[in-house]
């Protein structure tokens, strides 16, 4: 299907690309037909900084199971960060 | 036995509020009139797959254009176009149709033309497809396949910029449809399949329905994991036998 389904996620942070680093403040996050990857639907991301006109974006297109397991990768990650920098995750 | 030989390229046409838009462009080659079909792309954008399926029906012996209906989203790779087109959920439904009006006025120009267009689309083209023909005079087929949101059971899925869902626009439609579905699809679903089909008769519409087991969504991708050869390589002669009762004749050696 193409579900036309994007959830926009505001986020701080940078993401790199073949120009180099940008700032990025959006993940546009959705599951639909891909472009690239073998599979008939995956989950993409695209990184883009919407207040620069989201003209460069950093894609990865990943399988629902990849996708969940790096969900919880970054949630684990998180956790360990927190209580290892005395920070709250 | 031989071969048609074909020319393709990239072709401007004037879409909608006179905007020039690029689209690809291929037919046979040869010097005789031949029916056009406006090929529209799904979601994700202009893409390799769309441009080779172009070739296929020029192959069999169709002009055929391919717009990129990203054109004003651009500069950008199409993928990367497509995504910015995604990131503010797709084009609206007004713009698509005066593009189509555009693409409709290329094909008829050309001195090839015979003069009949149809509109063919995948997924969300499949949609396309069936909007095109029911809110646009002048085509003389329709082919949807496996069109996701012809039927809109959620209201949700309507937005400002697709106001109003496909099916419900049916008893304008003027051309003969053929539709492509598997089975085991969930968008369109079996059972809106069949409601829609239900419609036509109702309507007493022109149609063509024809449904597959043991595929689902997009089985004629035959570089992702649901394509079905079996099934594929019949429902592209549905489609080439449609089009040539419709458009036709098809071109042939």
């Amino acid at each position: 299907m193409c579900s036309y389904i994007v959830d926009k996620v505001r986020l701080k942070g940078s993401a790199k690309g073949q120009a180099g680093w940008i700032d990025v403040d959006t993940a546009n996050v959705f599951f639909d037909h891909p472009y690239h990857a073998m599979l008939d639907h995956a989950l993409g991301i695209d990184f883009v900084n919407e207040r620069e006109g989201a003209q460069q974006r950093i894609a990865v297109e990943l399988s629902a199971e990849s996708a969940k397991q790096l969900a919880l990768s970054i949630l684990v990650a998180l956790k360990r960060g927190a209580a290892e920098h005395g920070e709250a995750a | 036995m031989s071969y048609l030989p074909m020319t393709a390229g990239i072709v401007s046409f004037e879409g909608n509020n006179g905007d020039k838009g690029e689209a690809y462009y291929a037919r046979p080659n040869v010097d005789r009139k031949m029916g056009g079909v406006i090929l529209i792309h799904h979601l994700p954008g202009w893409d390799d797959w769309i441009q080779e399926a172009a070739r296929k029906l020029a192959h069999y012996g169709f002009a055929c254009i391919a717009p990129n209906l990203y054109f004003r989203d651009g500069p950008g790779t199409p993928d990367d176009v497509g995504a910015r087109v995604r990131a503010r959920g797709g084009v609206a439904d007004s713009q698509f149709i005066g593009d189509m009006a555009g693409c409709q006025k290329f094909l008829r120009a050309q001195p090839e033309s015979n003069g009949k267009v149809a509109v063919m689309g995948f997924c969300s083209g499949g949609r396309h497809a069936w909007l095109a023909g029911c809110s646009l005079p002048g085509f003389d087929a329709i082919v949807d396949c496996w069109g996701g949101n012809v039927v809109v059971d959620d209201p949700k899925d309507l937005s400002p910029i697709r106001p109003v869902a496909p099916i419900d626009l049916t008893e304008k439609m003027t051309a003969p449809v053929l539709g492509i579905f598997g089975n085991e699809d969930q968008r369109p679903s079996p059972d809106q399949v069949n409601r829609t089909e239900e419609l036509l008769k109702k309507l007493g519409k022109t149609y063509e329905f024809h449904r597959y087991d043991g595929v689902g969504h997009g089985f004629f991708a035959a570089e992702r994991p649901a394509y079905r050869a079996e099934q594929a390589t019949d429902g592209w002669r549905k489609v080439y036998a449609f089009l040539d009762k419709y458009i036709g004749p098809r071109i042939t050696v």
